[in-house]
């Protein structure tokens, strides 16, 4: 049995208070930070293939070259789709900041339309350019190319899938604290992606068709 | 009724509005200057548009993703700064060894040094 | 079709691919070679001795639920470290091996060895023993001491944690598989590029190697990101980050670095396996490939991995010595901004692996500079930690003769290596023995002397009793006149022009040098020997050797403040700090154990879908090294439903009751009472 003292005395190196009132205060949980983390490390992945096609963007091996193969004006529209997306995902965000399941599940399903309408403009154009012959087989510009790109589309992929499985979980179990975690996770991966798609456009189909 | 996470900013309409409109503004330019063969110098017009890149980074960092220095004590935008610093490090040290191996060690670059300036 | 340096026939270019069975056939067994066969032999009669024991003693269900599921890093931690150790084993046997051989063919016969071979066992020891040797140790440690100093009960992300330690399994059993099933890499640790590329390496040992770092290499980058947001947001209240023990600190600065650096890893072998499955042309020979892109890119990230590998061992050397010393470390500040500039400075020094590559003058002159400054901040840890021994009261235990065998060991590798960082000296001295005895030498004498350190430090933590000290010492002797026998003829080699990877010699002039090399590498195998002798003695006579206070060393830093073993949940109440060696002011100041008024603590469950997860994607991994595609595209699916399956799964965490930390709480109060008689 401690005495009164001895209580205050292991009060001094020991948290002795509730628990629960410490915890929420002190203990948020650390998912955003660790998922803010993780997008620095794919940005750093993002950036090694940005430096892959940055040395080998230019050896076309005597094939086609940006200007002959790049449909500007489609990946305009691409474009667009994407930071429309970008926005949509910032309404639905505003909505479940609201409680308001519906409106969330609504954006959400906006943005995954917007979503896939990137997806195949891309779809289209790469198998435009494989008809053409214009593989990642035929030169290291093409190589590079398909696979900026394509990891970048790989990612849109699998943010769709995910924005599916998250429509389903909310569903199910509307706007818990999980929940809403888990739509700010993809939140960010969104914008994101839609911030790496800047730096694609620029530098591989914008400078490739110019210089 | 609110449900706010703490950590990740959430914006207001306001600002997601103001980050659409001048997202479309800086795409806008750039896409024109190449769509519209408007700049004779490309050097220049790759400036730009690497400028205006850059600049609509900034304002997806901002208003969409709402990067602060108040979220996890600082720690989002530590983190932020040490990626961009090392991706400077990783691609302009990239760039200059690759050139420099190049020049010394690709046997057809003289070739295709010559041929670019044909043009 | 076989070649002469492939008399088998596995290098093929011409193997047809059977839509069932990809690549596989009856020929990938390595019926045609008697080492290899006799080690498989062996193997399977070891595994199915261990597997029968565990059967006979009714094991499994314990293995399951108490270690393999468990998300408890304390248990992971020790999962790392036995990984790390199993495999130690086994890259050392590669070492013996070659070794052997060398000081044979160095003395005019053949050797027991042909090259093919010889390639492919200098390839698995450096790969084995960087990702699957020091890494797990690394990982282990940080994992099991980190959040019992920060007064944490676990890591930010326990479920990842689990995930993380089963996929670095999954690499390190496809590269086991390799020595039976196929074969392995020859292409070097590094697998340059094109050689190891389709045309010059068309053999699965290639895959094997790719797609165990592409598994192994997720896990770690994932664990990279568990630890550092673990510092960042678990630290117990009052502890600042200039009042983190440096193990912390340390651990902090590395797990930023694997984040930082192990995505350059991903992407580049991404590309490499593009190469091989795909036939893109990132760095083949013809249509616009370049090869020495490889290079860059995959020293971008070797060179900051292996500040990875020492940085938690500089942490671990900070700790030991101010606890047997009896003093406060000599300058904290300065060691945690050395630290910190190392992890900096590591991003800008990496050309110097290829100052032969021929980028020219002054690109080698910037790289050259950057690396001899990195070497400051280490000079300054050093003299920091003199300093801390000076005028203190040393205790020459086992884990102290392992940091006096450091300091000398690595002040002597790092002086070698800045005699390589001098441009022009590099271009006699690359790819030299002198460069193999420079990175053995800051490799053993850094992490391998620091793992062992570690371990005899923290093993009564651990496990609850201390390991005792006679074969301690006999396992540190031999390893420290090993090395030196081991390594010092390779200098000398080095400097004589000797080139490092060549199994054959025409010249015996060398061979009293190899000699004496294999010699020493007896000797580290007879300190391995007495390191698992000091381990199975201490278990046997661990009541002697028990640990019941929880503070065998008189430590400075919280780990100690709790039981040995700490309980699963590790602190009944979270502590609170207010200097620097928090639990050395707990002692000075007088502390009282709370022993009432427990309330219940939210900890997560154990789960299997790390297990599941990770057997799954060596499968799927398996199958695509073998071109088996239709068992690896079901896997990947398999892998893909099995982990969105576990995102709907919400019941993560319980509550344990108070009563049930009270039990365990006063199991303690009642042994540090017999403690005290």
């Amino acid at each position: 049995m401690m005495t009164d003292s001895a209580v205050n005395d292991a009060g001094k190196f020991y948290v002795l208070e509730d628990p629960h009132h410490e915890e929420a205060h002190a203990h948020e949980p650390p998912t955003m930070l660790g998922f803010w983390v993780y997008l620095m490390s794919d940005c750093l992945i993002f950036g090694i293939l940005f430096a892959v096609y940055a040395v080998l963007g230019q050896n076309y091996a005597a094939g086609p070259s940006p200007a002959d193969l790049f449909d500007i004006e489609m990946i305009l529209v691409a474009t667009f789709a994407l930071l429309f997306s970008s926005v949509t995902f910032g309404f639905a965000v505003l909505r479940m900041d609201r409680g308001d399941l519906r409106g969330t599940l609504l954006w959400l399903v906006v943005t995954g339309l917007f979503g896939a309408a990137f997806l195949y403009l891309e779809y289209k154009e790469f198998s435009h350019l494989w008809h053409l012959g214009a593989t990642p087989m035929a030169s290291a510009f093409l190589s590079s190319f398909f696979f900026l790109v394509g990891t970048h589309g790989l990612h849109v992929t699998a943010g769709s899938i995910w924005l599916i499985v998250l429509l389903v979980q909310l569903s199910q179990r509307g706007l818990t604290p999980a929940n809403t975690r888990r739509v700010m996770c993809l939140s960010l991966f969104w914008h994101f992606l839609d911030l790496i798609w800047i730096g694609v456009y620029s530098l591989v189909y914008l400078t490739g068709v110019l210089l | 009724m609110s449900n706010q996470v703490e950590g990740a900013g959430h914006g207001s309409l306001h600002s997601y509005l103001v980050g659409f409109a001048l997202s479309v503004i800086l795409t806008l330019i750039p896409f024109w200057l190449v769509l519209g063969d408007v700049m004779d110098n490309k050097v220049w017009a790759v400036v730009f548009i690497f400028t205006l890149g850059g600049l609509q980074m900034l304002v997806h960092i901002h208003y969409f993703l709402h990067v602060s220095l108040k979220v996890d004590e600082g720690w989002q935008v530590m983190s932020m700064v040490l990626t961009i610093l090392l991706l400077v490090i990783v691609l302009a040290g990239s760039i200059w060894v690759m050139f420099n191996l190049d020049e010394n060690m690709m046997p057809a670059h003289d070739q295709i040094e010559r041929a670019r300036s044909l043009k | 079709m076989a070649t002469s340096s492939d008399p088998h026939g596995l290098t093929s270019g011409g193997v047809d691919i059977h839509p069932f069975w990809g690549k596989l056939s009856w020929d990938v067994f390595p019926f045609y070679d008697p080492i290899i066969l006799s080690t498989f032999i062996g193997v399977v009669i070891l595994g199915l001795a261990v597997v029968g024991a565990i059967t006979y003693y009714r094991l499994w269900g314990y293995l399951w639920t108490e270690w393999f599921t468990s998300i408890d890093h304390k248990k992971i931690g020790i999962m790392y470290m036995v990984l790390g150790l199993i495999m130690l084993l086994r890259g050392f046997a590669d070492a013996l091996l070659m070794r052997g051989h060398q000081a044979m063919a160095a003395s005019g016969s053949e050797g027991y060895l042909n090259a093919h071979h010889y390639d492919q066992i200098f390839t698995a020891h450096g790969v084995i023993m960087i990702f699957f040797v020091a890494m797990p140790f690394v990982t282990g440690f940080m994992n099991y001491v980190m959040p019992l100093q920060i007064g944490a009960r676990d890591v930010a992300f326990p479920f990842l944690n689990n995930l993380s330690f089963w996929l670095t399994v999954s690499g390190a059993i496809l590269i086991m598989i390799s020595l039976f099933v196929g074969e392995f890499s020859t292409a070097g640790w590094l697998a340059y590029a094109p050689y190891s590329g389709l045309e010059y390496s068309p053999s699965v040992g290639m895959d094997y190697y790719l797609w165990a770092l592409n598994i192994a290499g997720v896990g770690t980058t994932l664990s990279g990101i568990n630890l550092v947001v673990t510092i960042v947001k678990m630290r117990a209240p009052g502890m600042t980050y200039m009042r983190m023990p440096i193990f912390t600190w340390t651990a902090l600065c590395t797990n930023i670095l694997i984040v930082a650096t192990f995505p350059v890893l991903a992407a580049t072998l991404a590309l490499l396996t593009a190469d091989r499955y795909l036939g893109t042309h990132f760095f083949t020979n013809e249509l616009g490939g370049n090869p020495m892109m490889y290079v860059n890119l995959i020293w971008i990230w070797g060179h900051p991995e292996v500040y990875i590998l020492i940085l938690p061992i500089f942490g671990i050397f900070s700790e030991i010595v101010p606890t047997f010393t009896g003093k406060r470390l000599f300058g904290y500040t300065s060691m945690v901004y050395a630290t910190c500039v190392i992890m900096i400075l590591s991003y800008i020094v990496w050309l110097h692996h290829f100052f032969t590559m021929g980028a020219g003058a002054n690109v080698n002159s910037f790289f050259g500079i950057t690396t001899m400054i990195i070497s400051i901040p280490t000079g300054a840890k050093i003299f920091n930690w003199l300093f801390t021994m000076y005028k203190g009261r040393i205790r020459f235990e086992t884990p102290m003769l392992w940091v006096m065998g450091f300091m000398l060991t690595f002040v002597i590798g790092g002086m070698t290596g800045v005699l390589l960082a001098v441009p022009p000296a590099d271009y006699v001295l690359h790819n030299s023995l002198f460069l193999i005895a420079h990175f053995h030498n800051v490799i053993i004498g850094g992490v391998v002397f620091g793992v062992f350190a570690g371990i005899i430090y923290w093993w009564p933590k651990a496990f609850g009793f201390k390991l005792e000290p006679f074969w301690g010492k006999i396992s540190f002797w031999c390893w420290l006149i090993g090395f030196y026998l081991a390594f010092m003829p390779l200098y000398v080699l080095g400097l004589m022009g000797v080139t490092r990877r060549i199994s054959q010699f025409e010249d015996t002039f060398y061979s009293v040098y190899f000699i004496i090399a294999l010699i020493g590498a007896l000797f580290v195998a007879a300190g391995i020997g007495a390191f698992l002798v000091q381990i199975v003695q201490s278990i046997r006579k661990r009541e002697e050797l028990r640990d019941v206070t929880g503070d065998p060393w008189n430590g400075r830093t919280l780990e100690w403040s709790t039981s040995s073993p700490p309980p699963y949940y590790n602190f009944a109440f979270t502590p609170r700090v207010y200097e620097i060696d928090a639990f050395a002011q707990m002692k000075r100041e007088g502390f009282t154990r709370p022993t009432t008024g427990f309330v219940p603590i939210h900890m997560p469950h154990s789960t299997a879908t790390g297990v599941v997860l990770a057997a799954i994607l060596t499968v799927m991994g398996f199958a695509l090294i073998w071109h088996v595609f239709w068992l690896a595209a079901a896997g990947f699916a398999a892998a893909l439903l099995y982990g969105i399956g576990h995102t709907f799964n919400y019941d993560r965490d319980y509550d344990i009751p108070a009563e049930e930390i009270r039990a365990i709480e006063d199991k303690r109060s009642a042994q540090l009472a017999q403690a005290a008689e």
